[in-house]
C-alpha cells in the first residue's frame, strides 16, 4: 500500500457510519427522531484525546477530504493538500475527523436518502438544516468518539463559519478555531448569486417541486447552472483571463448561440455537467440556504463581538486578497470583533489570484502559515 | 531581547492590554506575555515576521498602519507602542493621532536625524547620510520620514502631547551622560512615552 501512494497521503481510507435515534431538533421547529453520519478518520486518536481536529466542509464538500478510497482513484480527497502526514494537519500529530454534514448527499441522512417513516426517499420533505444544527450533530459524533474538546475545528468558505459556530455553540469544546476564506454573515450580493443557483433549479421542469427522485427524473439543467454561476463566484477575474482569457475553442467565430466558442463556455458547462451528475439538487437548496441564514450576531442586535462573547477558543484567520466572494474585509469584520472581544485571534491576508477558491489551493506561504500555527497547538 | 525592547518593557505595567504597531518578529509581544502577563496584539504586514509571531504564539494581524487604525475603539488599549516605524509610515502626524486616541499612554522609538554623524556626513559630504545604522540611499529607502528629536517634541507640542519619559541612546541603545545632556546632538535613537490632551 505504501508504494502505491505519496508518502504525504494518508493512504487508503474507509469511510465509516455513525447512527444516531436520540431526536434532533432542528433551529427550523422540526424534529429528526433518527440520522446517520458518514465520517472519515485519519491518524490515531492520543489516549487522553486532546489531539482531536474537525474538519467542517463547505458548500458541495464530503466527508472524504484527505487520502483515497481505492488504489485506482484518481484524485484524493478535497483537502489533501492540507492533511497528511508533514503537512498543515499533520496527521501523525493529529486525529483528524471528516463528516458528510446532515442533509448532505454523500452518504449522511439527507434528502437523497430513504425517510425510514415513508420508505420513500425524503425528497422535499427533508426539513431544512442550519449552521448551528450541523455544530450540534458534529458535537454528538464527537460524544461517539470519545471526544470531549477538540483541539481544533477547522474549515474554509461555508466550514470557516461551522468553525466559528463551535467557539459560540460549545465553548468549552473547542480550542482552536481555524476559519479560513469565511465571513460573519452573508452579504445581499451573496444571497442574490445563491437565490439565482436556486431559481435555476427550482424551476428546472425535472426538478418537480423536489421529488424528482418519485418522478423518475434529475434536475440536471437547473443543478448544472446553479453551479455554473457558483463556480463563477470562486474564481477570480484574473484567475479566469489567466486560465481561458477570449481563447477559443473554434476556429472561428460561428455567429450563433448553439455552439461553444469560448474556452470559458466549454469550462463552466463542463464543471456544470460534472456536479448534476455527483450532487443532489435539494442538498444544493439546502445548503445555500444554510449559508443565508448564518448569522451568528443576529442574536446580539448584530453586535459580532458580544456574540463571541463566551467563546474561548484562541482563533486563526486567514483570507485571500483576490476572494471576492468572501472577501478579505469580511475576515477583518470577524478579526475586529474578536479584538473587541478581547479574544486571542491572529489573521493573515494571503497575496493569491485565486479567488475564493485559494483556500484549496497549495499556496505556499498559506501552508507555510497554515502549518505554523497547527504545529504550536500543543496536545 | 533587543535592546530598545528591553528599555521598552520597563515603561509597561504588568498585566496591560498592548498593542503593538509594526510588531516585527514579535519578541516584545511576547516577552510581556511571559513575564508580564501582559495581553494584546501586534499588528504587521511582513510575511515572515507574521509567520514568527505565529511560531512565538503572539497574536498577530496582518494590517497596514498606513491605512489608520480605524477598527480600534478609543482607549481600547492601556499602551500602543510603536518601534523604529514612525519614519516609514506615509503619515506620521495621522498615526500618532490614532495612537493617542486608541491608547492610554504611547511609548514611540525612532532614528535621530539631528545626530552629529548625520549633521556632519551632509555637511560634510553634502550628500544624504548613511551608515551601518541607517545604510539605506535615498531613492531605496523605507524611511521617508527622517525627522529629529527636536522635530518631534515640536510635533508633540503641536498634538497638544506630553511627553511623560524620553531616554536618547545610542546605536547600542546605550544611555550616557552624552546623550542624556545633549540629546539632539548626541542620541541616536529616541524612546518617547506620551499621552494625548484628553488623557484620562
Amino acid at each position: 500500500m505504501s508504494s502505491v501512494f505519496p508518502t504525504d497521503s494518508v493512504g487508503l481510507v474507509i469511510p465509516e457510519m455513525a447512527y444516531f435515534d436520540q431526536p434532533l431538533h432542528l433551529a427550523c421547529g422540526r424534529t429528526l427522531d433518527e440520522y446517520e453520519l458518514i465520517y472519515e478518520t485519519y491518524g490515531e486518536l492520543n489516549a487522553t484525546a486532546t489531539n482531536a481536529v474537525l474538519i467542517c466542509h463547505a458548500l458541495s464538500g464530503t466527508h472524504h477530504a484527505a487520502g483515497y478510497h481505492s488504489v485506482d482513484d484518481r484524485k484524493p480527497g478535497w483537502w489533501d493538500t492540507c492533511i497528511g502526514p508533514g503537512k498543515p494537519i499533520d496527521t501523525t500529530k493529529f486525529f483528524v475527523v471528516s463528516l458528510n454534514n446532515l442533509g448532505g448527499c454523500h452518504g449522511s441522512t439527507g434528502p437523497n436518502t430513504i425517510n425510514p417513516k415513508t420508505g420513500k426517499v425524503y425528497g422535499a420533505s427533508f426539513p431544512m438544516i442550519t449552521v448551528e444544527d450541523w455544530v450540534h450533530t458534529q458535537a454528538r459524533l464527537a460524544d461517539r468518539l470519545g471526544i470531549e474538546q477538540w483541539a481544533a475545528v477547522v474549515g474554509g468558505s461555508l466550514g470557516g463559519m461551522q468553525a466559528m459556530q463551535w467557539t459560540i455553540s460549545y465553548p468549552d469544546r473547542i480550542r482552536n478555531c481555524v476559519s479560513i476564506a469565511a465571513a460573519p454573515r452573508l452579504s445581499a450580493q451573496n444571497i442574490a448569486f445563491n437565490e439565482v443557483a436556486r431559481q435555476a433549479i427550482i424551476t428546472d421542469p425535472d426538478f418537480h417541486a423536489g421529488n424528482f427522485t418519485d418522478e423518475g427524473t434529475i434536475p440536471k439543467r437547473g443543478l448544472s447552472l446553479a453551479r455554473m454561476v457558483g463556480h463563477i463566484t470562486y474564481l477570480s477575474d484574473d484567475s479566469m483571463g489567466e486560465k481561458f482569457g477570449r481563447e477559443l475553442k473554434t476556429d472561428r467565430l460561428n455567429y450563433d448561440f448553439h455552439n461553444v466558442e469560448f474556452q470559458v463556455e466549454s469550462y463552466l458547462r463542463y464543471q456544470g455537467e460534472q456536479f448534476s451528475n455527483s450532487f443532489d439538487a435539494n442538498t444544493y437548496l439546502l445548503m445555500t440556504k444554510a449559508l443565508d441564514y448564518f448569522d451568528p450576531a443576529a442574536k446580539h442586535d448584530g453586535n459580532l463581538s458580544a456574540t463571541f462573547a463566551q467563546a474561548k477558543a484562541n482563533f486563526y484567520l486567514i483570507s485571500f486578497t483576490t476572494d471576492w466572494r468572501f472577501s478579505p474585509a469580511r475576515s477583518k469584520e470577524i478579526v475586529d470583533a474578536l479584538m473587541d472581544a478581547k479574544k486571542n485571534v491572529s489573521y493573515l491576508d494571503i497575496d493569491a489570484p485565486q479567488g475564493h477558491d485559494a483556500f484549496l489551493i497549495p499556496i505556499p506561504r498559506y501552508l507555510q502559515a497554515f502549518s505554523g500555527y497547527m504545529n504550536r497547538i500543543s496536545v | 531581547m533587543r535592546a530598545d525592547l528591553e528599555i521598552i518593557q520597563k515603561w509597561i505595567p504588568a498585566d496591560s492590554r498592548v498593542l503593538d504597531l509594526g510588531c516585527g518578529n514579535g519578541e516584545l509581544l511576547s516577552w510581556l506575555q511571559d513575564n508580564k502577563n501582559v495581553t494584546g496584539y501586534g499588528l504587521e504586514i511582513d510575511p515572515d515576521n507574521i509567520a514568527a509571531c505565529i511560531d512565538k504564539g503572539v497574536n498577530v494581524i496582518e494590517q497596514n498602519l498606513d491605512l489608520g487604525l480605524g477598527n480600534f475603539a478609543d482607549d481600547s488599549f492601556d499602551v500602543v507602542v510603536m518601534t523604529q516605524a514612525l519614519q516609514v509610515v506615509h503619515y506620521p502626524d495621522k498615526i500618532l493621532q490614532e495612537m493617542l486616541r486608541v491608547g492610554r499612554t504611547c511609548i514611540i522609538t525612532f532614528p535621530n536625524f539631528g545626530h552629529w554623524r548625520c549633521r556632519w556626513y551632509l555637511a560634510h559630504k553634502g550628500r544624504m547620510p548613511v551608515s551601518d545604522f541607517l545604510p539605506y540611499t535615498w531613492y531605496n529607502t523605507p524611511n521617508i520620514h527622517f525627522c529629529t528629536f527636536a522635530d518631534f517634541e515640536a510635533l508633540c507640542s503641536d498634538m497638544q502631547m506630553t511627553v511623560l519619559d524620553r531616554l536618547a541612546v545610542d546605536h547600542q541603545h546605550r544611555h550616557n551622560i552624552g546623550n542624556r545632556i545633549w540629546p539632539n546632538l548626541l542620541g541616536e535613537i529616541g524612546i518617547y512615552r506620551v499621552t494625548g490632551a484628553n488623557a484620562r
